[in-house]
């Protein structure tokens, strides 16, 4: 292969570059933080003996799991529109989807994780009057919270490596100035290669740490 | 003395088209203590359980010191029904404990932690006032050298304290429990039932279901025994345990070859 590296073309493009990894993290936090709250919303719907709450969440996560990501970011950008009667910026539609479909995923770990909770801690708590909100929050969460701990941490590079699509929709994240930049300078190589590179370096901390965690969890139980 | 603390009439328990509990009237005066005995499935624990709500009665009705729980309406089936709100279902439990067949301790919280719950978060006392009313209830129950272990490193008998002592320090008019060494080694029995005999000494008022019966004859001054759902047969212990006059009593009684009473 005869062909001549010039990495010059990323000191060039390096604060382009940079602008948009802020909004691939802008992305992931605001979809992972509003996804867990979400997801635990409507978890507590998922597990509610009540069909009228049930049958809407289940519907809710079964959707966004069973449907490609991809279609669901499109679909909020070009459909949502139409039935909201405004349009959206592709930073809200992205993140919009990307937030809804982290909560589907989000409900399922916390309510695997609740369920998993023997009856009698609801009920030993009942019987010294706590309530269920209170128990939720003394009792069964911070047990939980440990189980959950490596699902999140696994959603939450999942989630990092999805934002990737929102380039799709024009939103100016890394992806996005990657192929821009590529296209401008007409150096795909350098430039693509410095883009996964930033990823990993974004992403296995994470998953390092992740992987670490599980690890001692396991030993200590 | 001849207070009337729990009065319950007419109580009935449906799970699905199960009949658990059918009809049942008993009255608890203040310090009674009264033992609950029946095969198993007979219905006593159900019973037992629709006392502090830990089930929800499917009919009949519940009076705490003359006041009547709940209000009349419609519960979910349409049924005619009582109506319970979640702020007075807390507000009685607070007033009725009970103890567990599993002790149903937290386990992630000590051993002082899980007899402070309450109290800190329920009862909204000060920290330091929970510290002490729980430290004095687990000396009351002999564990005053587990405060800081956590439930997994306890013996059975010894969890089964900590979670009589985790009920007590609500300090509840009445005590419910419910087959409290039925999950218990053989040797580790002895100690619960201390703990309860010593509760009973102070004349507390506690409602026991059992298999113990030998246990349940010193300690109740009433047994009943439930079949199928009803009040079968009620007395002194002495006429129900020793002298029972129904047929189907004798039968249950003469099942248990050892009578230790």
């Amino acid at each position: 292969m005869e062909y001549t590296w010039d990495f010059t073309v990323i000191v060039d493009a390096f604060p382009v570059l940079l602008r948009g990894l802020l909004v691939t993290v802008e992305l992931w936090v605001l979809a992972f933080a509003i996804g867990l709250s979400l997801g635990f919303a409507v978890s507590l719907g998922r597990i509610s003996g009540r069909p009228w709450v049930n049958a809407p969440a289940i519907g809710y996560v079964e959707i966004f799991r069973n449907t490609p990501v991809l279609v669901q970011l499109i679909w909020f950008y070009y459909a949502f529109p139409i039935v909201l009667g405004q349009q959206l910026s592709p930073f809200t539609a992205a993140a919009l989807g990307l937030t809804l479909n982290t909560s589907a995923y989000c409900a399922e770990i916390f309510r695997g994780g609740i369920v998993s909770i023997a009856r009698g801690q609801w009920e030993g708590a009942k019987a010294i009057g706590m309530t269920r909100a209170m128990t939720m929050r003394r009792v069964i969460l911070p047990q939980v919270m440990k189980r959950m701990l490596p699902a999140f941490t696994n959603r939450g590079i999942e989630l990092a490596k999805v934002t990737s699509l929102a380039s799709l929709l024009a939103v100016n994240e890394i992806m996005y100035q990657g192929r821009l930049l590529s296209s401008t300078y007409y150096r795909p190589l350098e430039i693509l290669t410095v883009v996964a590179l930033v990823y990993f370096v974004l992403i296995y901390p994470g998953s390092y740490l992740s992987a670490r965690l599980e690890r001692r969890l396991a030993a200590r139980d | 003395m001849d207070e009337t603390v729990i009065r319950i009439r007419n109580l009935h328990k449906r799970f699905g088209d199960l009949h658990v509990v059918k009809g049942v009237d008993l009255e608890v005066k203040r310090g009674e203590r009264i033992a609950i005995i029946g095969a198993s499935g007979s219905g006593k624990s159900t019973i037992l359980r629709c006392l502090n709500f830990m089930e929800m009665p499917s009919e009949g009705t519940i009076e705490l010191d003359g006041k009547l729980l709940g209000t009349e309406g419609r519960a979910n089936g349409g049924r005619a029904g009582r109506i319970y709100s979640e702020a007075e279902l807390c507000a009685l439990r607070t007033r009725v404990g009970m103890v567990f067949q599993q002790f149903n301790l937290f386990p992630h919280m000590t051993v002082l932690e899980n007899v402070m719950e309450g109290l800190i978060t329920v009862k909204r006392t000060s920290k330091d006032a929970a510290r002490s009313r729980a430290t004095e209830q687990l000396t009351k129950v002999g564990l005053l050298d587990k405060l800081d272990a956590y439930p997994g490193k306890l013996s059975g008998g010894q969890q089964q304290r900590v979670a009589i002592a985790r009920a007590l320090a609500m300090e509840p008019e009445v005590l419910l429990f419910d087959e409290p060494t039925s999950s218990l080694d053989p040797e580790l029995v002895g100690e619960v039932l201390r703990v309860i005999h010593a509760l009973a000494e102070e004349g507390r008022t506690m409602l026991l279901v059992t298999h113990e019966l030998g246990f349940a004859y010193h300690f109740a001054d009433r047994v009943v025994f439930i079949a199928d759902g009803v009040v079968h047969e009620t007395g002194t212990a002495d006429e129900v345990l020793k002298h029972p006059k129904r047929e189907r009593t004798q039968a249950f009684l003469a099942r248990f070859t050892e009578r230790a009473f």
